[in-house]
């Protein structure tokens, strides 16, 4: 299945049953599916008049308890910044899509991964967070969309597939998720009740939702401060060949992917090289990097589609300075090949004579 | 006669609205039509930004807040996700004719089954008396301080008629408050508002036109001149259109 | 074992096609993993249009490879723009009805098949790309014939089954081409 179809088809397989978005490149078949494809299952898919107006309709039929869910791409998500900031305020569930796209500005339409420090850091005013996921194959795309609704209405707050260009146009074999039923969508919704805006009897509690307060602002923040470090249990990553590994390549999503395949090779030949690939880049599993063993560990390679980097910020972070970090970025749109983080490597590899194989 | 305070507003609270402001009369309006038709328990305020967001905490059924005027795409969500609420947005001059001009209109123009209570006093309230699009010619404002100039800031926009360019809206109506006349008219514009939704009908709205003595800088009784003798001339009162 | 092809030609030649029905094929009939990616430009009609296809035993890397083992160019413009790119040892297969330029490549296989003539002949210029699709596989033999044909009939016979027919015998067309130069190159 294509990406961006198959992002779609999981997410009405998550139970997914409003979708508000607007056109732009290249994430148009997200949209276009549901249209076709949420009527068939009692749902409902509006083309919002902007990113902003689309955005603010996921707000209102998420605030029912309904699966909702939108997608854009990089210059799109920045207008959607508004209503992304609304809800994680008033902890209203949404899994939302970035197929994102070079930048800055309009940028072009060909696949990036400039977003990184929005997406993580800072997806709208008054600094809060999400779970920010992170897919490298059509696959995990698939299973991260649908796993990311359960994150949403677990925490009540929005949650970010960060894919690009390639990933959401691309073809790949995928096994499907199943199908929630009728029922269990039903009942998914029904859990929310209580504090859903759908209107409520003089003998219940009346919903008030609040994306701010005239008081007690700091006490939200400081709440969602807490919901935001039980997220330590949701850290996935994938380690491969890092054990003995004397140089780690470390990337996410396509370009992690790319990675994979470069170290995959260069194993081959005999390299001790390895490779750690965030799955979710918020929360970043620094973790992974504290299981290194910096005495082996000679250096590490940053591989990613953004000039300025971004994610090796996350990096230096995690490396805390006990190795050196190299970058080998493209940006713009225009991609990351094996070959060039081949030579990146290898430079690396030959470079510090120890690291030969 | 007996008086009761409507099911829609709660015993316990005194308004904050400045004197002289029309919010809590529209408000107490809503809560006693929503009361009359039988609708509290399905009733849901999508309120705009601005100072009609202090009622959030008088009235006794469903508020949510949207961003600065996106009300009508926020109900537009609620009531597609969710048909058997009743939504109503409650909002500004400056929310729904200048920010949220562009969800207003499409909202409107997409007939979507939700009623629009739209407060017109030419000004910006809670930010402190700032231009809005329905500021009257010559009026001053805090961002105009020579007053509403044609050449610079073009002239009043005039929603329902605006509106009432599109095929889709069932029901356009400009009313106010001033007098117990007006009042009761303003009280039966907002009850055919709900039930066009109840009916599944499509989309209406009903402009209020009121005062902002605070930021017009007059007191009650001289706002309400104005409002009569300035406003009215600009904003006339009447059934715009009803299908 | 990895390998992957680029097709190149106008928009409207059949590119997106020939890509997309050889990976679904792939991906249906075989155990191998496979990657379809198509580039895609501001242009809605008319245009220059590419795809990569990778097909490989193991898990695949990028889905866009900068050095093309098999470079299938429909139009002039295409082999100007990717030649250069085409791996030392690569096979290069040229729609010779509009590409008249000599390959200026020594260092790989190059296939003439005249893919626009031969589909005029047959009646329709639409069937192209499938002429062009069966002798790539006709002469790499990446898929047996037999799952290309029963793909033709699953993926192209759904709006136009009338079609069925003369799209498995442009496919037929191009494979013996395909296979014939095969047996003489080896």
């Amino acid at each position: 299945m294509k990406g961006c179809e198959a992002i779609a088809e999981a997410a009405v397989r998550a139970g997914c049953r409003f979708f508000a978005g607007y056109p732009i490149t290249p994430q148009n078949e997200i949209p276009e599916y549901m249209a076709r494809r949420l009527p068939e299952v009692g749902g409902c898919f509006v083309q919002g008049e902007s990113e902003v107006a689309s955005v603010n309709m996921v707000y209102g039929a998420a605030q029912t308890g309904t699966r909702a869910m939108t997608s854009s791409s990089s210059c799109g998500i920045s207008l959607k910044s508004e209503g992304i900031s609304f809800m994680a305020s008033a902890r209203i569930p949404m899994v939302y899509v970035n197929v994102s796209r070079g930048g800055p500005g309009i940028g072009s339409i060909q696949p990036s991964q400039q977003d990184y420090l929005q997406a993580t850091k800072a997806s709208g005013n008054g600094g809060f967070r999400m779970i920010v996921l992170a897919p490298s194959t059509v696959q995990e795309a698939v299973d991260m969309t649908y796993e990311a609704f359960d994150y949403a209405h677990r925490d009540r707050n929005p949650v970010l597939i960060l894919t690009d260009g390639v990933i959401g146009t691309m073809m790949e074999p995928v096994v499907l998720p199943p199908a929630r039923s009728e029922e269990e969508v039903r009942e998914l919704k029904e859990a929310h009740r209580s504090w859903a805006f759908v209107g409520h009897g003089e003998d219940e509690k009346r919903a008030l939702i609040l994306p701010g307060r005239w008081a007690g602002q700091e006490n939200c923040c400081i709440e969602n401060a807490a919901m935001y470090e039980t997220w330590e249990k949701d850290v996935q990553v994938e380690e491969y060949q890092t054990e003995d590994a004397e140089l780690i390549v470390t990337a996410f999503g396509i370009s992690g992917r790319i990675a994979r395949s470069a170290v995959r090779i260069l194993r081959s030949q005999g390299y001790k090289i390895g490779l750690i690939r965030p799955k979710t880049v918020s929360p970043f599993p620094y973790a992974a990097f504290e299981r290194l063993d910096y005495g082996r560990v000679k250096a590490i390679l940053d591989v990613e589609m953004s000039i300025p980097a971004q994610f090796v910020y996350d990096v230096e972070l995690a490396v805390k300075g006990r190795a050196p970090v190299t970058t080998c970025l493209r940006s713009g749109g225009e991609l990351i090949t094996r070959e060039m983080v081949l030579g990146a490597a290898k430079e690396l590899l030959e470079r510090k004579g120890g690291l030969l194989r | 006669m007996n008086y009761r305070r409507t099911k829609g507003i709660r015993e316990d609270m005194a308004s904050g609205f400045c004197p002289g402001c029309m919010h809590g009369t529209v408000f107490k309006l809503i809560g006693e039509v929503v009361e009359e038709l039988g609708i509290r328990d399905r009733a849901a305020n999508v309120q705009g930004v601005g100072c009609c967001g202090l009622a959030m905490e008088y009235v006794t059924y469903d508020v949510t807040t949207s961003p600065h005027g996106r009300a009508c795409a926020v109900a537009t969500g609620v009531k597609r996700a969710n048909p058997e609420t009743i939504v109503f947005t409650y909002q500004g001059d400056g929310d729904l004719a200048s920010i949220g001009l562009a969800e207003s209109m499409s909202a409107a123009n997409r007939g979507e089954n939700i009623t629009v209570i739209f407060i017109n006093n030419g000004i910006y309230g809670m930010t402190g008396g700032q231009m809005a699009p329905t500021t009257l010619i010559g009026m001053k404002a805090t961002t105009a301080p020579q007053g509403r100039i044609v050449e610079e800031h073009g002239y009043p926009m005039h929603m329902c008629e605006i509106l009432n360019t599109l095929t889709a809206p069932v029901y356009l109506e400009r009313t106010s408050c001033n007098t117990p006349a007006n009042t009761r008219k303003t009280k039966a514009a907002i009850k055919k508002a709900f039930r066009n939704q109840i009916e599944g009908r499509g989309f209406s709205l009903v402009e209020i036109v009121t005062t902002c003595p605070t930021n017009w800088g007059m007191n009650p009784l001289k706002a309400l001149e104005f409002l009569e003798e300035e406003m009215f001339r600009e904003f006339p009162l009447g059934v715009i259109r009803d299908r | 074992m990895e390998r992957n092809l680029l097709v190149a030609g106008f928009g409207g030649q059949g590119v997106m096609l020939f890509g997309n029905l050889l990976a679904t094929c792939v991906c249906e009939y075989t155990d191998k993993n496979v990657t379809y990616f198509p580039s895609y430009g501001a242009e809605q009609r008319g245009g220059t249009a590419n795809c990569y296809v990778v097909i490989s035993d193991e898990m695949i890397g990028a889905p866009v490879v900068d050095e093309i083992e098999d470079l299938i160019v429909l139009n002039e413009p295409s082999l100007d723009r990717f030649l250069g790119r085409c791996k030392k040892g690569g096979r290069l297969f040229v729609n010779s009805s509009i590409v008249t330029k000599k390959i200026e490549r020594d260092d790989i296989q190059a296939l003439n098949v005249p893919v626009t003539d031969l589909a005029l002949e047959m009646g329709n210029s639409r069937i192209q790309n499938l002429i062009m699709l069966g002798a790539y596989v006709g002469y790499t033999d990446i898929i047996p014939r037999e799952v290309m044909l029963k793909g033709i009939e699953k993926k192209l016979g759904g709006k136009r089954p009338d079609m069925i027919p003369l799209n498995q015998k442009a496919f037929c067309k191009g494979f013996d081409i395909g296979r014939e130069a095969c047996v003489k190159d080896n």
